[in-house]
């Protein structure tokens, strides 16, 4: 039998029976701190809170439309306060970092081959960006007609 | 160019210390010298205690993987006169997110245990005999599982991803790609199998795709990829069984290629 003594000391050889003693690091609760890349995954994590937020607020604006013209009239009173724009125009630069991010992203999740060859990055991504453009064209027009 | 540089390295004895302390070295700075040159010259030359893992010196055994200045690399694969401007240090240390054994020489059990999960090997439910020859593959089949073949398991999108730190049952990167090395393989019928381990939070649902894995990848295996191909996979699978159900949930690759 060999059966190892735990050591008793830190200077004393510090071996368990089968495993030297490993130095285990710990992950910083600011990882993402400190390296661009990952400060990016973050950021394009936290625009989905963004996203959603553009949806709360057209939500809450179809509810006032619903309630009548004069809610509706607050609502938009609403909308023009400093608060208000501030929160929008965050929200509109995160929604554009979003799919942007998302777009550039659609290449690697999706595997395309045309005639068993596989498709470039680009020609999977420029799609994605001309159906943005189409439908964001196509919105302005209605709104701003 | 300057012709010194200092190296600081992460020193570890498991005897003595209770965490990593750096030393630094001053070593000399060849054109043709990669960071692997330079602590071999440390220990050669000034330290015979320095403890690092490495083999073929070109790229292909994987095993001298080490963060230099906090990004995963090969070090063999790295040269030391793109660090060498006027004062500059070069900070080597082990691969982050591993147990440390010494000095920068990683565990890797961890890793070979999750390797060995996902099969990463041909599965036959039928095994033809030999007379009908050998499995026949064109280029085309081929060319669908080449990239994640090229892995050289050095665990350097281990060291890269952030999941892998903070939640240390994921499968990682590396394993996942190599299961879909088979997966994608005109010769194999084990999807199945494999999707019990990967279609998991542990597997492929555990990834948030921060994309560093293929970003750090000496060997352009695109790990990245291969998770969101087989997110993509499995979700339209899931849709499927809904759709259709009995339909047999993975389609045998081999008829799938036999279809193109
Ligand atoms: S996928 Fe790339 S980085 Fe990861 S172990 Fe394989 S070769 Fe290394
Ligand atoms: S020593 Fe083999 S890959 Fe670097």
């Amino acid at each position: 039998m060999c059966a190892v003594k735990q050591p008793t000391t830190r200077t004393a050889p510090a071996y368990t029976e089968f495993h030297p003693r490993w130095y285990r690091p710990q992950v910083s609760v600011y990882w993402w701190l400190f390296q661009r890349q990952y400060l990016k995954f973050i950021l394009r994590e936290l625009s989905s809170v963004f996203v959603a937020a553009f949806v709360v607020i057209t939500l809450l604006q179809l509810n006032a439309l619903r309630n009548g013209p004069e809610a509706y009239a607050r609502f938009q009173q609403w909308l023009q306060t400093p608060a208000a724009i501030a929160l929008n125009v965050v929200s509109f630069c995160f929604v554009v970092f979003h799919a942007i991010t998302w777009f550039n992203l659609a290449p690697s999740a999706m595997a395309v081959r045309l005639r068993g060859k596989p498709l470039p990055d680009f020609m999977v991504a420029a799609p994605n960006y001309a159906v943005w453009l189409v439908v964001s064209g196509a919105v302005a027009w209605l709104v701003l007609r | 160019m300057a012709d010194k540089i200092i190296l600081e390295v992460a020193r570890y004895s498991p005897e003595r210390d209770a965490k990593p302390s750096f030393q630094s070295y001053e070593v000399p700075v060849y054109k043709e010298w990669v960071v692997l040159d330079a602590l071999n010259y440390i220990k050669d030359q000034v330290d015979g205690s320095l403890t690092y893992r490495w083999s073929c010196r070109m790229g292909i055994c994987g095993s001298c993987g080490m963060m230099v200045n906090g990004e995963p690399k090969l070090t063999c694969a790295t040269f030391l006169s793109s660090y060498a401007h006027n004062g500059s240090k070069v900070r080597v240390e082990p691969l982050r997110y591993f147990p440390v054994v010494r000095d920068l020489v990683t565990e890797l059990s961890d890793f070979l245990v999750k390797l060995t999960k996902v099969k990463p090997w041909l599965i036959r439910h039928d095994e033809p005999p030999l007379t009908q020859g050998e499995f026949l593959q064109t280029p085309d089949q081929l060319d669908r599982y080449k990239q994640f073949s090229m892995c050289i398991n050095c665990t350097l999108c281990y060291a890269a991803c952030p999941v892998v730190g903070l939640d240390p049952v994921f499968v990682g990167p590396a394993a996942i790609a190599l299961a879909q090395r088979y997966n994608m393989d005109s010769r194999d019928q084990g999807t199945e199998e494999r999707t019990a381990v990967l279609a998991h939070p542990e597997g492929i649902w555990g990834c948030t795709f921060v994309g560093e894995c293929t970003r750090v990848c000496p060997k352009h295996v695109d790990p990245a990829g291969a998770i969101q191909q087989y997110k993509l996979k499995a979700a339209l699978d899931w849709v499927k069984s809904f759709v259709m159900p009995g339909e047999h949930k993975s389609k045998d690759v081999r008829s799938e290629a036999a279809n193109d």
